[in-house]
Order: structure tokens, then C-alpha cells, then sequence
């Protein structure tokens, strides 16, 4: 029987039982790796409940730096026995399977083109402890000890781990060797070599290694939110979560403890979008994070701080829809509700960030966009950036940028004498200025409201007034394109008459499909979206090319939608590729979808009355 | 209805305040509400009270939600911020300016349709949140703005305009506040100056969560015979629990107090709110006490007016949360951003 044979660059999948505290081992067992110099890509796949129900995480060893999914899986290790049957069917040939083999399992329950690993854990674990905790706990040490053994990887690593998670608490640290050890003997002793390796590199460079939700959170605060205001969701409470973390520890003053932010969990939504109105309103920078369901009900408020212009930023961590949907898988469902959210003719702008630096960078950009466009920003995200753990460039902030606080009338503007009209069109570009409340004692005060109202903020339902404000609107969206983030070419090597967009999340696994593709023989131009409103740029690439696919993690092609309604794609050019099962799209997925429609394509159609 | 420009001829005899404004500097556009509206009496109170508070006019800021009476504060205080939001939900648009600066004056103005229906929520979360506001409910128990509906605090059998009758107990905003634990709750009525512009001083001193729940007649809808929201039936149906003076530390007015009859409140920032009380076992800072006693008094079908709590202690939600003095919207970069060194050192131990 054949065995896969690979180094540094394999998927190791673990079956899990959700609440077995078999996590932090898992994460252990990729941390470990990573310490080798060794890129990992690991993700977790948990249901929507807090215990009982399976749970996944796959790691993903990736010499070459692929942080995407791959597809496939080479090594399960199987724990659960809910999912048994689902779990060995996903290896791919050849590949392993590591199992507890404390009760035995009939040979019919197994695969003959795989190889089987059995360790007696529960066993192993029962004669060891006494502790019922401690036999669940231990269980999962132990096996990531035997892996170490099967494939190579340096237990000095583990325990290095170990020390930094169990500073002081030597008693903690003995144990988690000591089960270390038991796996690693066990393993050398029983357990038949495999053809997986983990070999030390120096291929992770200065890269860090965090979740899109810290990165998020961390943004904000470069950014200088001051407000912030949530409804717990899954899987965006971790941003607010991280946002107090790194605020206590940033933005207290370590002699008054005095604090430099707010943070509100609200009642619901409506009151999380509603406070963070409020603050922008009253000039301070503010944010909520959530997903879905919380940007269904922000809607009204959403078409308010549209029409009355007024800054906000909501990080949307997007996760599997419609309704309450998927709330634990990902997906990019929410590109045409938040690029139209709320009712009347409305217009947002939608930053695309593909990994957690692009997280950080644009969470703090949109509390600079919001203000420059006095408008709602929405960073949409989603779970698998979100919620796990990614290796990505280091953050970067220049000490000389400054916060955009945009067009703001000062007080001493106003005594000079200039004209303050709230929604006039001074410069051209449809950004009108704003006082802040309480700037001027007898200048400069307005009413803000969501009726239609004239160039000076008062109440007007004239038409014509109606007109220019809706138009200056407009003006301010084409605006918006000069200032948000650019797309990005992933040019062909030789000259391609295909091409593919994608954004967001999907990137990684992209440009590793491009990679393969091109080793196929099939060249294609790549252009990675990361704003709307699209430029020009994005329109000129499509009409470029003769078929543009249009990779989403979507069941309706949300973006080709977009792209015909607002970059006047011609839609007969325009293929959407969808995946839209709730896990992250992988690169084998991609290859194999572009494989076939080029195809399919280069096959020229019949002539008329021809026979073949 | 009307939309002319109030003209801005200032009476040289018009008395100035300490912070040199006419009554005049506290006025807005006129009034595009129904003549006799008991909200446009509210609003020339709320005028009254800040003009005799020497608040400047421009440290207020107005918030709204949506109705006839939320359209108000476009009526008054012409040259401060005002924010007409979305129906029931200012109290979080509210809380989030307050957020962004703590030193603004809040006025939230609000109707029966907007705190009780849609906004019930908000209402309640805001007074347990301790936001430092004066919250006013114009309550006319109808949704005026959208014709003459029944509004939550409307009684169970009165009739509308139309005839219908009202079925559903009413909400008591007032003992809900008071449950919710706002620290100042006091009930006015909108054709009683005397006693509204004396509570309006003194929630706007408050140092916490007021709300003053002001019976306010609809002219339109809902001042008819079959209504319990009618000027005829509070009138009659009006029972005070107390005459108040509001003294501030600078200006002490002690006028014709007779031992006995007095009791003083020191509130949180150092003002003092006199009571007059006019039952001798009314005390206004016994928050189980005041719910029993507004029970008490509906059962019988009367209305308590005036103070009914104050919390002198009360805290606020900045103090709660331990936000700095300084205003958060006048911090800049070198306050907020932690810098590229600190960058640094989160990107080692992200490693
Ligand atoms: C989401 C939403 N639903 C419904 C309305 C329609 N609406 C406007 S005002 C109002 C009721 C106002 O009643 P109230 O708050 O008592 O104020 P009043 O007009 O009586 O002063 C309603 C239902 C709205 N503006 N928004
Ligand atoms: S409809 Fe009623 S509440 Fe509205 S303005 Fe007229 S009288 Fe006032």
C-alpha cells in the first residue's frame, strides 16, 4: 500500500469532542511547529454550542508559506467517536489514521488504503490517574507527545511551551511533561513509523502569529477609537473582548487608572450602532464589532448616520447565513447587506481585509475613512480570518501619521466669519464640514436629523433640495474611491485571457491555487478586491479579459453582483465560483474549479448545421 | 402650521443672566406644532429653567427620537447641537455622545410612542446605566405625529378620538424608571409652569439619570372626554406631592420657608433641591417608598406630580466606567497611539 511521504508540508486533522480542553493541546501540538521555523496554518471547525458536539482543528504544515486551506487531510486524529465514520473518510489515500484504540474497532470500520495507528489512551490514561480531569486533560498531552514521536518534531519545543504557559506553577509544567513523555514513549515503542516529518527550517521569518479579532481590536486602538460600544456574537465578540485587553494594558494610566476609552456592552445592536452615532456625532472615534444578524438589526441606524453624515465603524466578522444560519462557519454573506444596508438609496463603503494584518491596518483606516467621509465604514471580515490563529507580516504603524479627524469647522473658523452650512459642497468632492456640539455660542449649531433638510440643516422637503443633497451624496461615494485601498494584480506569467477576483479570506488560498494552476499550464491575471466603492481600475481589468471568475465563499455571487451594478461589469464576463458550506475554501477547491471551466471553455462551440 | 423665520430684534430691555444671554438666546424656530400643544409649553419651561440656570445655550446638547414631541428641541435653544434620531432609540445615541464628552449639558426629549413602545428597551437600560442626562418624556398618551393611535401609557378604558377603547394596561414610566434605577424621578405636567420649571432646574443639576415624565395633552388627538391624557382630567385628577425650589451654590434663595414644611436635598455636585412638602410623610429620597406611594395614588386614579426621587449620591456612568476628566473627543494621536515601539513589543510576543 502506498504511504504519502512528505516533509514540512502536510494536514494534520484532529476530531474532537467540543469542552474536552483538547484545544489548547491541539494548539500546542502547531505552536510547536511553528517554533521549528516551520510555517503552520491552523484552523478550528466548532459547532454552535458549548459542549458535547464535535469539534475539528486542522493543522496545516506548509513549507512553502501556503496559509490557506489545502483540502484533504493526511493525518486524522480521530477522538471522537461521533464522528468516526465522517473522519476516516476523509483521508486521502495512503494517508494516516492515529486513534484510541482502548475498545477495539472492527476491521469494517476501517479503511484498507489507509494506515492505522492505534494507541490505548483512554487505557493508558485510567491506569495513570485517578483524577477524572485529569485522565480528559492528560489524554489529549499524551497524544500530541506521540505525535512528536511519529513526526519528528522537537519535544525541547513543547517544553519550552510549557515553561511560558506554566510560569511559576512548576507543578503544572512536571505534569504536562510527564504526559508529554508517556506519549512520546508510548510511541517509540509501539507505534509502526510514518512517512510525515517535521524538519527545522527558518521559513517563518519576523512573521507574528494571531487572529484577525485581536488584530481588529488592536487597530481600533492605533486608531484612536475612544468609544466603543457591543452586543456579544459569534464570532465577533473577541474583537471588543481584545479591544478592553489591549486598552487596560495601553490606554490606562498606570498612576490614576484613569482610562483613556470606553467600552459599553449594550442591550442589543440597536443600542450598539446607536451609541457609536452618538460618539461620532459628538466627534470621537467609535466602532462596534458583530456579524449577520446585528447588521440586520442596525439597519435604520445604518441609513441614519448615512443621510445625517455621520462617522461610524462597524467590524463585521462575517459567519454563514441567512437568518441565525451557520453561526460557527464562515462565509461572505453579507457583502450586498452592508454595501445597501438600510432602506432608501444608500451607499456604504466595504474595506476587505484578507489575513490579521490586513485587519489591523484597515480597522484603523476606517476609523480615519469614517471621519474623512463622515459616513458609516464597514470592515468586513469573517470568522476564518477572525477566530484563527494566522501567521502574517509583522503590524507596522508610522509614528508620523496622523489621525484624519476630516473636514471639522473650528471655532475660530467660524468667528473669521466663514459660511457654515452643514451640508454644503464647499470643496467640490461632496464632503460638507461639521461643527462639533458645543464649538460656538452663537454660530455653528445645527440640527441633525434623518428627514431631508437643505444645504444649512434645515428642515426641507423641497425637491430640489432633496436633489442636491442626494447627488452631493453621490459625489462623496466617487471620492470614496480615491481613498480607499487600492486592489491588487497577481499578474499571470505569460499573457492571460482569463483572469480571477477574490477578496477577503479567500486570498491565501488563491494564490496557492495560482501556483498549481500555473503548473498546469493555465495562466491567469488575479486581482484581489479590498474596497467598495471599486475603482476604475477594477472595471478596466474586467473588461481586460474575455472570463473573469469571481471567487466567493457565498451562495449568490454577492460581489458579481456588486461588480455589475456598480462597475458596470458586463455580465456575460463575469463567472462566479461559490463556495458556500460554511468551512474556508481551499486551494484544491479553486484549482479544480478553474481547471475545469477553462476547459470547458477552450472547447470551441459547433458551427451551425457543422456535425462533429 | 408654519415655517417663519422667528425674528431676531432683542428688546433692549430684555434682562441679560450671569453668562450674558436673554431669554430670547434660549428660544429656537417657531414651532410648526398644533396651537395649544402641551409640548410647546414644555418647551418655553425648558427655556425658562435654562435661562434662569445661566447654562450657556451652546453647552447643551439636544437629543431626540421621532414624534411631535421629539421634533421639539428644534424649538428652543436655537444655537445648541441638536440630533433628531430615530423613533424610541435616543437614549443610546444619547449615551454615546455623553461618552464622547462628558462635559455637555443632555437634554434627551422623548414621547410616550418613543420610551414606551419601540424605545421601552432603551429607556430602561439607559436610567440603570447612570448616564448624566435630563430625560423627558412628553406624554400624551397617544402617538400624535402618526394620528391619534393609543399609545403603552395610555389608561385601560380610555377612549380615542375615535371612540375605540383601550384594552392593555398602561406602562408607568415613572415606576419604571424608578425600578430601573434612575436617580432622579420626578412627574410634571405641562400646563403647571410653577412646578415644572422648578423640577426642569433641578434634573438639569442632577448629576446622574433624571427623567421627568411631563403629562402633556394632545390637542389633536387626545384631549377629549374619554381620555385620561386630557388638561381637564390632569387638572383635576392632579395631585402634588411637593413644591420645589432649586438653589444653586452661587445664587441662595431662601425664600418664605417655614420650618418644618423644608427639606433640603444636597445633590452629587454640591446644588441643593428644596422641597416643599405638602404631605408630612413624603420622602423623596425613599426610592421603595415613592414606587408604593405613585401605586397608591393610581389606584385611585390621581396623578403624584413633583419630586418623587432623588438619589444625592447618585453616580454616573463615566465615573462607573473610570474614564479620564478630559473630554475623549479632545484626545489626540499622542494620547491614544501607543507608538511603533509598543507595536513592536506586541508583534515579539506574537511570535
Ligand atoms: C421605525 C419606525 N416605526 C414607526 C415610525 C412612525 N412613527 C413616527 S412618530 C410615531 C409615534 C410618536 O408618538 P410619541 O412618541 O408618543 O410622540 P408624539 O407624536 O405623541 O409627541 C411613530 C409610530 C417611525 N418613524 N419609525
Ligand atoms: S398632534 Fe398632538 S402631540 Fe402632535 S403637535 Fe398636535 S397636539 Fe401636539
Amino acid at each position: 500500500m502506498q504511504k504519502i511521504e512528505a516533509v514540512n508540508d502536510f494536514v494534520v486533522k484532529f476530531a474532537n469532542i467540543n469542552g474536552s480542553g483538547s484545544a489548547s493541546a491541539n494548539e500546542l501540538f502547531a505552536r510547536a511547529i511553528l517554533r521549528m521555523g516551520v510555517p503552520v496554518s491552523p484552523r478550528n471547525i466548532f459547532p454552535s454550542n458549548i459542549q458535547g458536539l464535535p469539534t475539528w482543528f486542522e493543522v496545516r504544515v506548509t513549507e512553502h508559506g501556503y496559509l490557506g486551506r489545502r483540502g484533504g487531510v493526511d493525518l486524522m486524529v480521530a477522538m471522537n467517536p461521533q464522528s468516526w465514520e465522517q473522519d476516516v473518510r476523509e483521508i486521502d489515500p495512503g494517508g494516516y489514521l492515529f486513534y484510541d484504540s482502548s475498545k477495539p474497532v472492527p476491521r469494517a470500520r476501517l479503511r484498507n488504503d489507509i494506515h492505522v495507528l492505534g494507541m490505548p489512551l483512554t487505557e493508558i490514561c485510567n491506569d495513570t490517574y485517578s483524577d477524572s480531569r485529569e485522565r480528559q486533560l492528560f489524554k489529549n498531552i499524551i497524544y500530541v507527545g506521540a505525535l512528536t514521536t511519529l513526526l519528528d518534531i522537537d519535544p525541547q519545543e513543547i517544553e519550552k511551551l510549557f515553561g511560558e504557559q506554566y510560569k511559576g506553577k512548576e507543578k503544572l509544567f512536571d505534569s504536562n511533561l510527564q504526559a508529554l513523555n508517556l506519549g512520546r514513549e508510548y510511541a517509540r515503542q509501539h507505534l509502526k513509523p510514518i512517512a510525515l516529518k517535521v524538519e527545522r527550517r527558518d521559513r517563518v521569518g519576523d512573521m507574528i502569529f494571531t487572529d484577525g479579532n485581536s488584530a481588529a481590536a488592536l487597530g481600533c486602538i492605533y486608531g484612536g477609537a475612544t468609544v466603543c460600544a457591543w452586543y456579544p456574537i459569534t464570532p465577533s465578540s473577541s474583537v471588543p473582548e481584545a479591544f478592553e485587553r489591549y486598552a487596560q494594558k495601553l490606554r490606562t494610566d498606570p498612576a490614576s487608572g484613569e482610562k483613556r476609552y470606553s467600552i459599553v456592552q449594550a442591550e442589543d445592536e440597536l443600542a450598539s450602532i446607536g451609541m457609536v452615532i452618538g460618539a461620532g456625532w459628538n466627534g470621537a472615534r467609535a466602532f462596534t464589532a458583530t456579524s449577520g444578524p446585528g447588521i440586520s438589526l442596525m439597519a435604520e441606524f445604518i441609513g441614519l448616520a448615512y443621510f445625517a453624515e455621520i462617522p461610524a465603524v462597524l467590524i463585521n466578522v462575517q459567519r454563514g447565513g441567512p437568518s441565525t444560519g451557520m453561526p460557527t462557519r464562515t462565509q461572505q454573506a453579507d457583502v450586498l447587506a452592508c454595501a445597501y444596508a438600510s432602506h432608501g438609496d444608500t451607499r456604504h463603503v466595504l474595506l476587505f481585509p484578507e489575513d490579521p494584518y490586513e485587519c489591523f491596518e484597515m480597522s484603523a483606516q476606517a476609523l480615519d475613512l469614517a471621519e474623512r467621509l463622515q459616513t458609516p465604514v464597514f470592515v468586513m471580515t469573517d470568522l476564518d480570518i477572525g477566530m484563527n490563529q494566522r501567521l502574517c507580516r509583522p503590524f507596522a504603524w508610522d509614528d508620523n501619521r496622523e489621525y484624519d479627524r476630516g473636514k471639522v469647522m473650528t471655532r475660530e473658523a467660524l468667528d473669521a466669519g466663514t459660511d457654515f452650512g452643514r451640508y454644503l459642497d464647499v470643496d467640490g468632492d461632496g464632503i460638507p464640514y461639521r461643527t462639533y456640539p458645543g464649538t460656538h455660542p452663537t454660530k455653528g449649531g445645527y440640527f441633525t436629523r434623518g428627514t431631508t433638510k437643505n444645504a444649512y440643516a434645515v428642515y426641507s422637503e423641497a425637491g430640489a433640495d432633496y436633489i442636491y443633497n442626494m447627488q452631493r451624496l453621490r459625489q462623496k461615494f466617487e471620492t470614496a474611491k480615491s481613498l480607499v485601498p487600492l486592489p491588487v494584480l497577481t499578474a499571470a506569467r505569460y499573457p492571460a485571457r482569463f483572469a480571477a477576483i477574490f477578496y477577503g479570506s479567500t486570498g491565501p488560498a488563491m494564490q496557492e491555487a495560482l501556483a498549481a494552476l500555473a503548473e498546469q499550464g493555465i495562466y491567469l491575471n488575479a486581482l484581489r478586491i479590498r474596497a467598495f466603492p471599486f475603482q476604475n481600475e477594477i472595471a478596466d481589468f474586467i473588461a481586460a479579459h474575455s472570463k473573469v471568475f469571481v471567487f466567493e465563499q457565498n451562495f449568490d455571487g454577492q460581489l458579481t453582483t456588486l461588480l455589475i451594478n456598480e462597475a458596470h461589469a458586463n455580465p456575460a464576463s463575469l463567472v462566479p465560483v461559490l463556495h458556500y458550506d460554511g468551512t474556508p475554501i481551499t486551494a484544491r477547491f479553486i484549482t479544480q474549479e478553474i481547471a475545469e471551466r477553462v476547459a470547458r471553455l477552450n472547447v470551441r462551440p459547433l458551427r451551425e448545421n457543422m456535425v462533429a | 402650521m408654519t415655517y417663519i423665520a422667528k425674528p431676531k430684534l432683542h428688546h433692549p430691555s430684555l434682562v441679560k443672566n450671569r453668562v450674558g444671554f436673554t431669554r430670547r438666546d434660549y428660544e429656537g424656530k417657531i414651532s410648526t406644532l398644533c396651537a395649544g400643544c402641551g409640548h410647546d409649553s414644555i418647551s418655553a419651561s425648558i427655556i425658562q429653567a435654562c435661562w434662569e440656570l445661566d447654562i450657556e445655550p451652546h453647552r447643551v446638547a439636544k437629543l431626540s427620537g421621532i414624534g411631535c414631541s421629539s421634533k421639539t428641541p428644534d424649538y428652543f435653544l436655537g444655537n445648541s447641537h441638536g440630533f433628531n434620531t430615530v423613533h424610541g432609540r435616543m437614549p443610546s445615541v444619547l449615551t454615546g455622545a455623553y461618552l464622547a464628552n462628558r462635559e455637555l449639558i443632555y437634554l434627551g426629549v422623548s414621547g410616550d410612542g418613543d420610551s414606551a413602545s419601540i424605545g421601552l428597551g432603551q429607556f430602561a437600560h439607559v436610567m440603570r446605566r447612570g448616564v448624566n442626562m435630563t430625560y423627558l418624556v412628553e406624554n400624551n398618551g397617544v402617538y400624535g405625529l402618526t394620528k391619534g393611535q393609543f399609545s403603552a401609557t395610555a389608561d385601560k378604558g380610555s377612549r380615542s378620538k375615535k371612540g375605540q377603547s383601550n384594552n392593555d394596561a398602561p406602562i408607568d414610566l415613572v415606576t419604571l424608571a424608578l425600578v430601573m434605577g434612575a436617580t432622579f424621578v420626578a412627574r410634571g405636567f405641562s400646563g403647571d409652569k410653577a412646578q415644572l420649571v422648578p423640577l426642569l432646574r433641578s434634573a438639569l443639576a442632577h448629576q446622574g439619570a433624571a427623567v421627568i415624565d411631563i403629562l402633556s395633552p394632545c390637542i389633536t388627538f387626545n384631549n377629549h372626554s374619554g381620555s385620561t391624557k386630557s388638561y381637564d382630567y390632569v387638572r383635576e385628577h392632579n395631585e402634588a406631592v411637593n413644591r420645589l425650589d432649586f438653589i444653586s451654590l452661587r445664587e441662595e434663595i431662601t425664600a418664605d420657608y417655614a420650618a418644618g414644611e423644608v427639606i433640603d436635598v444636597r445633590q452629587h455636585d454640591g446644588s441643593i433641591v428644596r422641597l416643599r412638602k405638602l404631605h408630612a410623610d413624603y420622602d423623596p429620597t425613599d426610592r421603595i417608598r415613592a414606587m408604593s406611594y405613585i401605586q397608591e395614588h393610581a389606584a385611585r386614579g390621581e396623578v403624584v406630580t413633583g419630586l418623587l426621587y432623588v438619589d444625592p449620591e447618585a453616580a454616573d456612568l463615566h465615573r462607573q466606567l473610570g474614564t479620564v476628566e478630559q473630554p475623549l473627543n479632545t484626545l489626540g494621536a499622542a494620547e491614544l497611539c501607543p507608538g511603533s515601539k509598543a507595536l513592536e513589543k506586541i508583534n515579539a510576543a506574537l511570535r
